[in-house]
């Protein structure tokens, strides 16, 4: 099967179509960023707290945000979270508070907050003092029936209760998704006689939420590690201009960053546009795409190298047409499989990857445009400022590099 | 078969079973399958955010410990003065590493330059600007440096010490090496660090000093204003807590106390918790002092017997019991504590003080049940892309596409398997470093076959269609791949735990996929065409 045989399409002469499409998309994420939702940025970057809840039922949103203004926290974000392949998490709610609560002294002063206003709220513990069965660690749950003894196992109990205590919440943590809603569910666990169920119901409640995640960050990390996310996509690019330049020319080098900049700046305008926030993963996927769009203009050039060596007579914007159109079947394959399995990830990957494959999604489209859109067209005006000659040279310097590395 | 060719395929094979091997047969050959599957899910180790546990940044108060050698000269400095009848006007700290002092008397500069160069070494002295006859002393940067690492290696020591005694299972304590005097302490599988967390940052600076006044006051001002507004050289007003009678709650206090401890925490020899003889219900304490430290007490409280010794923790008073008899080395810590406390007090002051205060500057804890959720989504999102993928490059490449499939297939084998032998760390987005590496390996294999598909059309026999093909994409394939690699090394060095997992798994997948997808790859197209001899067809 072949989809494309014989391409013949004049990339070059649709350049300017290319650029303006290109300042259009960078004006409109970029209009968004400075005029109207601004950017985004995860807690990693603005500090804060958030802390992940899960419930047992669908999450009562207005009664958490009424016991929070109630504690004075009246600028607290509460979100549902709707994931189309984990039903489960429909009844997650993120609750997010800003920098007020990490103050110098105690960094976690606004978690308490939340997790005190969510035990006032909701938890069903009684005055009888009886645990949360959906918040006890697996030592606390093997010390109580150690005491408890449902197995009479006496002294010859050794490591038993431990192992079943873990075998307990593991399954409370795998197959329930961290809530158990009722105490015969835990039937199914190796172990788990009728005795030590009714033993765990007797001394155990059933709270309806349960703590899935915590990230507080402080005001300074927070500082920090945008300075760190910039430095590490600059030097990223600064290293692969210079891995470029070696191999081919500069030219080819300041052509190529400056296409994955472009790719940047457009995927940040797409954050924009979509409300996506910026986090840590984000920026891993930023520096995936720079890598990867990189691929594309690098396997063009490459391309560019070797067709200024075998055609002396065509104009070089009639080569780098033909390298486009020659490389252009394994450019839409290499790009549309990724761009499905980065779908699948968006689709698949569950919320924590959520941001990093919407990243992934728009950055494959637009890296691999900008490879023939932005990329060849600079180095083509480059070489036409210059005149043919810099081109014949610049393609006879890179073949003797090729040739000796070929040895 | 060539024995060219064989040789490949004995590699490769060697490859296979050395991946396989590290895989399912360690740390012992299994003998079921479930030992299999429970050797696999050994070798694998998980990050924290798949894990679930704890993640804490905090930050060493560096600038503490360099005031207190501040502080700690200026004393010396005053006693050295007084001694040498030095006369001055004034000492004052100016920050943490700079002294002033004031009219130094102008016949006595000669003695003073004498003092400062030969009893304080680590110190310059130059003229104080617009005072007569002051003197600036500053802190030498060398010593500072010094100060400096000391202090972050002592506490990254006695953190680590602190958390040991706690058991939690496989804790990691480094420093972060990202911002200034930081430490990062990981706890896998540790759902709520709260008690962790207050071990780490309490003090634990323990010292026994004598009252210099039997009398306690309510307020710092009234004890001050029992001395006529000025402490007794030597002495020092410190916080504490008094029960005045027996069931009233206890009252904040001030006491006067000799600045000099007796012995201080670095003399304890060991420290355990008892139920508390005094306050049932309550637990205590209890400490032994090393040999050399009760050669010292022993005295002490023989001359002191009828008076009140102050255990001060962390400069606050905790009790100060009448000695009643001379004690030779055990002494106990009485409060309001718990059970939970008291043994968590006592591991601390087993463990030793900190060198300096610390701040917590981030916390991420990972629930057992999100991290179950995680691997269970990214091992689903990973299979489906896995079969897109797969299926796509058979039915557009037929054979061929097979080739690339097995290819594929031995890229993330090699993949898992380096990561078990690396001991590298998977993490969420590590998974989706595994699904972009079946992505971008594809990209190899498509490079080729195009290659060979462009050959093939311009008249080239199948067999120099694929030597030339293959020839022709290896530079390609390798300027693409340098220039990931070039920006997951940034991502290395500038990221945090999972992102570096991401960078980790992104290099080594895209190692395997050169050796794959060029080594492996084209062993089978030879092999084919070895086989078919000179009219051989590819089904591409």
């Amino acid at each position: 099967m072949e989809l494309f045989k014989n391409v013949n399409v004049d990339w070059m002469g649709k350049a300017k179509y290319f650029v303006t499409l290109s300042l259009v998309l960078l004006a409109a994420g970029w209009i968004s960023i400075f005029r109207s939702h601004g950017l985004r940025y995860g807690i990693d970057f603005r500090g804060g707290t958030l802390v992940y809840v899960r419930f047992s039922g669908p999450p009562p949103l207005d009664k958490i945000r009424d016991g929070l203004r109630q504690a004075g926290f009246a600028n607290s974000s509460i979100q549902g979270i709707s994931d189309i392949t984990n039903q489960s998490s429909q009844n997650d709610v993120v609750i997010g508070l800003e920098q007020q609560g990490t103050g110098d002294e105690s960094l976690d002063a606004g978690k308490q907050a939340i997790l005190d206003v969510l035990h006032k709220t909701f938890s069903t513990a009684d005055a009888s003092g009886k645990q949360d069965f959906n918040s006890i660690t697996p030592s606390a749950l093997a010390l109580y029936l150690t005491q408890k003894d449902p197995l009479n196992l006496g002294a010859a109990a050794g490591d038993k209760y431990n192992q079943l205590a873990l075998k307990l919440t593991a399954a409370r943590d795998r197959d329930f998704g961290g809530i158990v809603t009722g105490f015969d569910q835990l039937k199914n666990v190796e172990g788990a006689t009728p005795a030590v169920i009714s033993t765990i119901s007797n001394g155990f409640t059933l709270g309806n939420f349960t703590i899935r995640n915590v990230e507080i960050v402080g005001p300074k990390v927070g500082a920090q590690l945008r300075k760190q996310a910039v430095l590490a996509t600059l030097y990223a690019l600064g290293g692969m201009l210079l891995y470029i330049a070696f191999r081919f020319e500069w030219v080819y080098g300041a052509a190529a960053v400056i296409a994955v900049f472009h790719d940047v700046l457009i995927t940040l305008g797409f954050f924009s546009l979509f409300h996506f926030e910026i986090s840590l993963t984000v920026i891993a996927a930023l520096l995936t795409l720079v890598g990867y769009s990189m691929n594309d203009t690098i396997v063009i050039f490459d391309r560019v190298r070797e067709n200024l060596r075998l055609m002396r007579r065509e104009s070089f914007p009639e080569i780098v047409n033909r390298s486009i159109n020659q490389t252009l079947s394994r450019t839409i394959l290499t790009s549309g499989l990724t761009f499905l399995t980065v779908l699948v990830l968006f689709l698949m990957g569950g919320e924590v990857l959520r941001a990093f494959s919407f990243a992934m999604v728009v950055g494959v489209v637009v890296g691999t445009y900008s490879s023939f859109g932005i990329a060849a067209p600079i180095v083509v005006v480059w070489i036409k400022y210059r005149g043919q000659g810099a081109a014949i040279s610049a393609g006879s310097a890179a073949e003797k590099r090729v040739a000796a590395a070929r040895r | 078969m060539n024995p060219q060719l064989k040789w490949k395929f004995i590699l490769i094979l060697i490859v296979i079973v050395f991946c396989i091997f590290g895989l399912v047969c360690l740390p012992e050959f299994p003998t079921s399958l479930a030992a299999v599957k429970q050797n696999l899910t050994d070798r694998i180790r998980l990050g924290l955010d798949l894990k679930g546990g704890s993640h804490l940044v905090l930050q060493v108060q560096v600038d503490e410990a360099i005031g207190q050698r501040c502080d700690q000269a200026i004393d010396e400095l005053t006693r050295q003065l007084h001694q040498k009848t030095i006369p001055f006007g004034e000492i004052r700290r100016v920050d943490n590493s700079h002294i002033l002092v004031r009219s130094v008397d102008s016949s006595s500069t000669a003695n003073f330059r004498d003092l400062i160069s030969n009893q304080f070494p680590d110190w310059t002295m130059s003229p104080a600007a617009g005072e007569a006859n002051g003197f600036l002393l500053t802190m030498k940067p060398s010593v500072v440096a010094d100060l400096r690492k000391n202090t972050m290696d002592q506490a990254l020591e006695t953190i680590t010490r602190r958390i040991n005694a706690l058991g939690l299972t496989e804790p990691t304590i480094a420093f972060t090496g990202r911002g200034e005097n930081e430490i990062l302490v990981q706890l896998p599988g540790e759902g709520d660090p709260t008690r962790a967390k207050s071990v780490i940052q309490a003090g634990g600076q323990l010292e026994l000093k004598a009252l210099a006044d039997e009398q306690t006051y309510p307020s710092e001002i009234a004890a001050l204003g029992a001395h006529g507004g000025v402490l007794p050289p030597g002495t020092e007003i410190v916080p504490g807590r008094e029960e005045s009678a027996q069931g009233t709650s206890p009252q904040q206090v001030f006491y006067i106390l000799e600045r000099a401890p007796v012995v201080t925490g670095q003399d304890l020899r060991s420290a355990t918790t008892s139920p508390s003889t005094n306050n049932p219900g309550r637990y205590q304490v209890d400490f032994k002092l090393s040999t050399s430290a009760a050669t010292r007490f022993g005295p002490f409280t023989e001359s002191h017997v009828g008076r009140r010794m102050a255990i001060v923790l962390d400069h606050h008073v905790y009790t100060a019991p009448v000695i009643n008899s001379r004690i030779e080395d055990s002494g106990m810590i009485e409060g309001t504590f718990t059970q939970e406390s008291a043994q968590d007090l006592a591991l601390v002051l087993r463990a030793g003080a900190l060198p300096a205060s610390i701040k917590y500057l981030e916390e991420r804890t990972v629930g057992p049940s999100l991290g179950a959720d995680s691997i269970r989504e990214g091992v689903r999102a990973s299979i489906a892309s896995l079969i897109v993928v797969m299926i796509f490059l058979v039915i557009y490449y037929r054979l061929s596409g097979v080739n690339a499939v097995v290819a594929l297939m031995l890229n993330l084998v090699i993949l898992v398997a380096f990561m078990a032998y690396a001991g590298a760390v998977l993490t969420l987005p590590g998974i989706a470093g595994v699904i972009l590496t079946i992505g971008m390996g594809v990209d190899s294999n498509v490079l080729v076959f195009e290659r060979i598909r462009e050959e093939l059309r311009n008249g080239k026999a199948a067999a120099s269609a694929v030597a030339l093909g293959f020839d022709r994409a290896f530079l390609t394939i390798i300027d693409t791949h340098v220039t990931t690699v070039v920006s997951a090394i940034f991502l290395f060095l500038f990221g945090t735990g999972p992102v570096r997992g991401f960078a980790v798994t992104l290099v080594i997948g895209l190692i395997a996929n050169v050796f794959t997808s060029i080594y492996v790859s084209r062993a089978i197209f030879d092999y084919h065409l070895s086989r078919m001899g000179r009219q051989a067809v590819l089904s591409i």
